[in-house]
């Protein structure tokens, strides 16, 4: 098991946003995570990620106990995350951005001194290739179309390299097209990492999905896959519908 | 980035106008301008801080000011030591104590003051205090997320806390006169032509080289990161760097910068005074890098020389309303020219190369799929 979230409880203002919640994720594991807005889905994420703390439970990675640890720490053991919206650094070249996202002398000093080597041009070479950006490197990022910036996002979380890899509605705003390149870039990144993916797409999740856990107001409402999901009756009376 | 695209005519231009100077002007102008060089180093680390790294100090006077006092003290305790004024009462004393302590009735030299008898200390004491202080100050903040205009009022709030201390402690510190009226430096008489002279080039030398390094520092990763936290400095979290360690160190260098520039300015003008160490000073120090163009480190150097020379020319030709020129002026580069000096320069370039389109030619970017093959126009939608 490479995760375990166990009876974590988050609440702002009095509205608690996740409630006792229990999840595990198995090494290599693709985990699919649906429901209904304000399920606490994104909230789960942040959670793991070190960007919200729980006021009450633990998350386990690995041997670290996630929950102590603040936002950079938890991306230096190895968890990467890809926001809803696409987030990349737009005064900076298509190339500038995957060199930062490198997972290697992330200090002030190592970085002031970091040179470019044929280790990590390579790298960035490979990566730009399967993001569809390598006539793009010299660009900067804020010129790209709206799916490129998801793709060079993606880009980023490959350079990363991260064990754990937390996606949050990695299609939304894209066209079928994309979506479908998306969903084979993304399947081709799984590979070797376990990944959390949260997805209102249904075909999409079909597509990529091994185990879906479906979130109902902060709790797990049901676990299973695809098939036993849908056929669910509380998932479709909250979800899914008819 | 536009920075270091283009090559550093800017920097070449500047460098052969600052030497020439000594050679053309008479001793008065080149005092000026050796003046308004030391207020270039505040502005450059702007240009690092605020520029590229987004945040805005509105207090750079404090650490102008740190350089130019350490400086000063060293060199006013050599003056005492060989000074005759006030030695009667310095020798009732039993030690050779500045005039302006003398005055107050301080009787024993400071512990503070003391280690101030060694250059080499004071050197150190530049280089070390400035930087380290605004490093810990910075850090303390923004580890627990205080940044923005709430960071700027505490810079602000510092400045002006270091003016009124200084003013306050007269005894110590000289009071609002200020620390004057020494006249060596190892012996060395700073106030001839020759060693004047000397301190210009000294002081270009290290402007061209501070610039340098600047650069260098830009053009690092730790320039990309550093904007990259300006512009979304939740997301560099998530590449796994500490934003506060980068933004402290940003902050610190530019400290640093100040207080050479003050230390440069006290050996110069034979002064450290808090009129330089307060609010107006370091407001004054962002409208050099704003007028200048805050992403061009040559930008600030020639934005420091324009107002500088804009203030002389306005206060000798219009005593009475200059400093409501200055302002206007200021008000009219921030609303028509936000990338300053070094933005219209851009343009004029741009202009000269391509003189029927003022914007470069190739804007528009490729989609990169196979199965898309129509240019995307900047600013449109993407495709649906």
């Amino acid at each position: 098991m490479i995760l375990s979230v166990e009876d974590v409880t988050v609440s702002f203002d009095g509205f608690t946003a996740v409630d006792g919640l229990d999840l595990a994720v198995e090494e290599d594991e693709l985990r699919c995570v649906i429901g209904p807005n304000g399920a606490g889905k994104t909230t789960l994420l942040d959670m793991i990620c070190g960007k919200t703390r729980p006021s009450r439970g633990s998350i386990k990675f690995k041997a670290h106990e996630l929950t102590e640890l603040i936002e950079y720490e938890v991306t230096r053991l190895g968890v990467g995350r890809k926001f809803q919206t696409p987030s990349t650094y737009e005064d900076l070249t298509v190339l500038e951005n995957l060199e930062i996202s490198y997972p290697k002398r992330r200090g002030v000093i190592g970085s002031l001194f970091f040179a470019r080597d044929a280790a990590l041009m390579d790298k960035i070479d490979e990566v730009a290739g399967r993001i569809y950006l390598r006539d793009h490197l010299g660009a900067k990022a804020g010129l790209l179309s709206h799916g490129q910036k998801q793709w060079l996002e993606i880009g980023m979380l490959l350079m990363q390299d991260p064990e754990l890899l937390l996606l949050d509605e990695p299609v939304a705003g894209m066209s079928p097209r994309e979506r479908e390149r998306t969903a084979e870039l993304l399947t081709g990144i799984a590979e070797g990492r376990s990944t959390i993916v949260i997805e209102h797409d249904m075909a999409f999740i079909r597509m990529i999905a091994h185990t879906v856990t479906v979130m109902h107001e902060g709790k797990v409402l049901a676990e299973g896959s695809m098939d036993e999901i849908q056929a669910d009756p509380r998932v479709i009376d909250v979800y899914l519908g008819e | 980035m536009r920075q270091r695209a283009r090559p550093p005519a800017g920097l070449l231009l500047i460098v052969a106008l600052l030497l020439a100077v000594p050679f053309v002007s008479d001793g008065f102008r080149e005092q000026l301008i050796a003046k308004y060089l030391c207020f270039t180093f505040p502005a450059i680390g702007l240009v690092l801080v605020w520029g590229h790294g987004g945040i805005l100090s509105l207090g750079q006077g404090l650490y102008f000011g740190m350089g130019s006092y350490f400086m000063a003290m060293f060199l006013k305790l050599e003056a005492a030591a060989q000074s005759n004024t006030g030695s009667a009462l310095s020798q009732f004393y039993g030690s050779s104590l500045p005039d302006f302590m003398v005055w107050n009735s301080v009787e024993v030299l400071p512990w503070w003051w003391r280690p101030f008898h060694s250059l080499l200390f004071t050197i150190a004491a530049i280089v070390v205090i400035p930087p380290l202080f605004a490093f810990l100050l910075a850090y303390a903040n923004f580890r627990k997320r205080v940044g923005g205009v709430y960071f700027s009022i505490i810079t602000l709030a510092l400045a002006a806390m270091a003016s009124i201390v200084i003013i306050g402690q007269q005894g110590y510190t000289g009071g609002v006169n200020g620390i004057t009226d020494f006249k060596t430096i190892l012996g060395v008489d700073i106030l001839s032509d020759r060693i004047k002279r000397v301190l210009y080039f000294i002081t270009v030398g290290t402007l061209v080289t501070s610039v340098l390094v600047v650069r260098l520092m830009l053009a690092s990763r730790t320039g990309k990161i550093l904007v990259a936290i300006r512009d979304r400095e939740d997301r560099v979290r998530f590449s796994g760097y500490n934003p506060a360690t980068f933004k402290s160190f940003a902050f610190a260098m530019s400290a640093l910068l100040a207080a050479v520039g003050g230390a440069l300015f006290a050996l110069q003008e034979g002064l450290a005074s808090p009129s330089l160490v307060g609010i107006v000073p370091s407001i004054e120090m962002v409208i050099y890098a704003a007028v200048g163009g805050r992403l061009s480190l040559v930008g600030a150097v020639y934005g420091t020389l324009v107002v500088f020379s804009a203030k002389t020319f306005f206060s000798e030709n219009f005593p009475e309303v200059w400093l409501y020129l200055l302002g206007g002026a200021f008000i009219l580069v921030v609303l028509f020219l936000p990338t300053g000096l070094a933005g219209l320069a851009d343009k004029l370039v741009s202009l000269l190369r391509f003189p029927r389109a003022s914007a470069p030619a190739s804007m528009s970017v490729r989609t990169a799929p196979e199965d898309i093959d129509r240019p995307v126009e900047l600013g449109s939608a993407p495709p649906a």
